[in-house]
């Protein structure tokens, strides 16, 4: 009972809400400093991701590898620097104009739907709209007879190698950021920028260096948390290009421009995602008495619905408390 | 003032110059289709122009509107299946019975118990024990109609009523849908229309691909009603046989006998074909000059310029007493409506409902880039989008792989990298249409036809 919820309810809603959180740091980040929520997020993520999956094959066509773990991960380097690269042009070419500007937010929400077409041409231009499978490496880091092995219970945890793998990356990513916001001049330049633009520019913080540090910054997390959401499933540009609701949801909930809240609020996504579509059926038969087993699925919602779910948690946090958890800006 | 009019009419007279540029080289069927689909477009742009040009709404949904409109063809022109009501139609209302049941047990709740962790226990108890409910006689009455006949109905089927009420009823319909979204998402920041919208499209077409009890889900429903008779009919009705008699009197008064019966039963085959589109782009015409003079006097009068005020200065619109909110949530109702409409006009012109060419790049981004390029607020701006648009985006993919078959040209015909490219130039439009879409915002903000300044009289 507990290794059934743990396989399929906790370990996967965790590995999901690690790589929302990446995501949703990303859109909370350019929300903070350039005042807008960028569509064009889950589109770079796939851009970057593209980079990595190109790599990563021309990699294992050379047999360079680093067995037992994913190729992904020697090939992620470049795609970040592709991600970078591209968001630095990007806001270069389109966004600069605006912000010089100081046009009304809504204008950047359009042209940033314009950069989302523009990355998803790019990128089913390159690699086609197909799913791409590039996970190599070992599958489990522990799989059901270890675990049964190892303690001597009759029920199996697995946890899979992507799963482990996404959740130590994403602690690093997210302790990387959080020192270099708390401790370093450039973060607490970006802080400064974020809460207060005019006071920051009076106090001489240079606005370009900080809005293209915050491009880099979402590039990377960008690119990190699409490579490890294609591991652990697969890469499919659509399937990116969706994944901007449950992150914006994320963002909302957790008060938008504000760091903690977007981790804390890819977790409730992520969970509520998991938990209302998992079929409950094995986990009643464990629970009732012999051959009692329910009828259906047992699933709160089917899994076509799942966007709904950060949908309506998006609705109740617009309704009840459009702030967000940790009081994001509003207005 | 004379400058934007010459304007408009030279923008009028080069569509209906490419129109039949079309017609001459390509040919005049295809010219029919295309005028049928601009039209269209030209009503969904008029749609998205009341949110955006008119007062500033940015609406990512747009594509679940024109779902919403075309589900009401369905739902409005197909027979009832009245086996599917016998087996699950009492389950259905008994579910919904229930469903607001809770609701209102949902508001008493509000009402009686003071806010606090007693009223949330309670609450959430409530609604997974009424949801549970629901589902219990929800579930078995959904299987039950999509067991019935399960290759060509399974559905509850419609109301059986003439398919041209499917136009004002899809537009009721995305008007009720954007009610509630705007209800939320209204009033907060401007991006959360924009996110809001977006899921609320990406819901309204899950539930239509998935609920096959409702319309057949991606199993699509084909062979709807027409307004007027189909082809083959048309073929076999004397009226409309002595009709093209008149109409190629002189080639066929050449020859005789069966030659003369073959040749009249080519021309009734050719010309079924047009007079049926002829009629639509007759209808389509209708739609769009009735919608473009409501749109065109709600600018002119006090209500359109209390919303330019409003879009330009929200705040000092606000210091002067008027509801921004609620205007706001008005021409976004509006706007939605349009779109609606114009979505069932296109289920009505394919004359099948198929959940799966529902995709936001052709919904909502090129309804978004017509508006923008053909000049957002100036509703001549939005009708000449909508055509050229439309225009652009059908003559992308032919151009799109002559372009890449000519930069290829010295390749081997097997050449990977040729085949590749060839490929992709399918993966081409929504490369283009961003471009097109950030080049405009751009360099021609104004668009094509800029948004008349008005000066006080």
């Amino acid at each position: 009972m507990f290794a059934l919820m743990s396989n399929f309810v906790f370990v996967p809603a965790l590995t999901y809400g690690s790589q929302l959180a990446l995501g949703a740091l990303g859109i909370t980040l350019v929300f903070g400093v350039l005042r807008f929520a960028n569509f064009a997020h889950g589109d770079l993520m796939a851009f970057g991701t593209m980079g990595v999956v190109l790599i990563t094959y021309w990699l294992q066509a050379h047999g360079i590898g680093i067995d037992p773990l994913p190729t992904a991960l020697l090939a992620l380097p470049f795609g970040i620097a592709l991600a970078v690269g591209a968001s630095l042009l990007i806001d270069r070419t389109v966004y600069r104009f605006y912000r010089k500007r100081r046009a009304a937010p809504v204008i950047l929400v359009v042209a940033s739907v314009g950069v989302m077409y523009v990355l998803n041409g790019l990128t089913r231009f390159v690699i086609g709209a197909e799913d791409q499978r590039f996970f190599d490496g070992a599958r489990f880091l522990i799989s059901a007879g270890d675990f049964k092995d190892l303690t001597g219970l009759d029920e199996g945890v697995t946890i899979k190698l992507t799963q482990a793998l996404t959740v130590v990356v994403a602690v690093l990513m997210v302790a990387a950021l959080f020192w270099f916001l708390q401790k370093t001049r450039t973060g607490k330049a970006m802080r400064a920028y974020s809460d207060n633009e005019d006071l920051a520019l009076l106090s001489g913080i240079s606005p370009d260096r900080v809005v293209a540090v915050t491009w880099i910054i979402a590039a990377v997390l960008a690119t990190v948390a699409g490579t490890l959401y294609g591991l652990d499933k697969s890469f499919k540009p659509f399937v990116y290009f969706q994944l901007i609701l449950p992150m914006f949801a994320a963002a909302i909930v957790g008060g938008i421009g504000q760091p903690i809240g977007a981790i804390i609020g890819a977790y409730v996504v992520a969970f509520s995602e998991v938990m209302l579509t998992y079929a409950y059926k094995r986990a009643l038969m464990y629970i009732g008495p012999e051959g009692w087993g329910p009828e259906g699925l047992m699933q709160i919602l089917s899994t076509e619905y799942k966007f709904a779910i950060s949908f309506l948690i998006l609705v109740f946090v617009l309704l009840v408390r459009p702030t967000g958890i940790f009081r994001g800006k509003v207005i | 003032m004379s400058a934007i009019l010459t304007r408009t009419r030279l923008a009028y007279l080069g569509i209906i110059v490419l129109l039949l540029l079309v017609g001459v080289f390509q040919s005049w069927s295809v010219a029919l289709v295309m005028i049928n689909l601009c039209l269209i477009s030209a009503v969904m742009a008029l749609g998205v122009n009341i949110q955006w040009g008119y007062a500033g709404l940015f609406s990512a949904g747009t594509v679940g509107f024109v779902a919403l409109g075309g589900l009401a063809g369905v739902l409005i022109s197909e027979a009832p299946v009245i086996e599917a009501w016998d087996v699950g139609g009492a389950g259905l209302i008994y579910s919904v019975a229930t469903l607001a049941a809770l609701i209102a047990a949902i508001f008493i709740i509000m009402s009686v118990m003071k806010p606090g962790t007693a009223r949330r226990i309670v609450m959430t108890c409530v609604i997974l024990g009424g949801y549970f409910a629901v589902r219990y006689f929800f579930d078995p009455a959904t299987d039950a109609i999509e067991g019935v006949n399960p290759s060509a109905q399974g559905f509850l089927g419609g109301l059986g009523l003439p398919i041209l009420l499917s136009w004002p009823v899809g537009g009721l319909l995305a008007a009720l849908v954007a009610w509630g979204i705007g209800k939320v998402a209204l009033g907060l920041r401007s991006d959360y229309l924009a996110i809001a919208t977006l899921g609320i499209a990406e819901i309204v077409i899950a539930v239509i691909k998935n609920e096959d009890w409702l319309a057949r889900g991606v199993k699509n429903v084909s062979g709807l009603a027409r307004p007027m008779p189909k082809e083959i009919a048309l073929q076999e009705s004397p009226e409309f046989i002595g009709w093209i008699e008149w109409l190629h009197s002189g080639a066929l008064s050449t020859v005789t006998g069966d030659e003369r019966i073959q040749m009249l039963r080519d021309f009734a085959q050719q010309d079924a074909g047009t007079f049926v589109k002829l009629i639509y782009m007759l209808l389509f015409t209708v739609v769009l000059l009735i919608l473009f003079a409501l749109a065109q006097r709600a600018l002119n009068s006090p209500w359109g310029r209390m919303m330019r005020a409003i879009r330009d200065n929200e705040v000092a619109a606000e210091a002067m007493g008027k509801n921004v909110t609620k205007r706001h949530l008005q021409t976004f109702i509006l706007g939605s409506a349009v779109v609606g409409i114009a979505g069932a006009m296109l289920t009505t012109l394919d004359g099948q409902f198929t959940p799966g060419t529902y995709n936001p790049l052709r919904f909502t981004f090129l309804v978004w880039v017509m508006v923008i390029v053909g000049g957002s607020g100036n509703n001549h701006g939005s009708v000449i989008g909508g055509f050229l648009i439309w225009f652009a985006w059908v003559q992308a993919e032919p151009a799109g792989i002559l372009l890449m078959d000519g930069l290829t040209f010295f390749m081997a015909p097997d050449n990977p990298v040729r085949l590749h490219l060839l490929d992709a130039a399918a993966q081409m439009r929504p490369l283009l249409m961003g471009l097109v879409l950030l080049l405009a915002m751009r360099f021609s903000p104004k668009g094509i036809l800029p948004e008349p300044i008005r000066t006080a009289r």
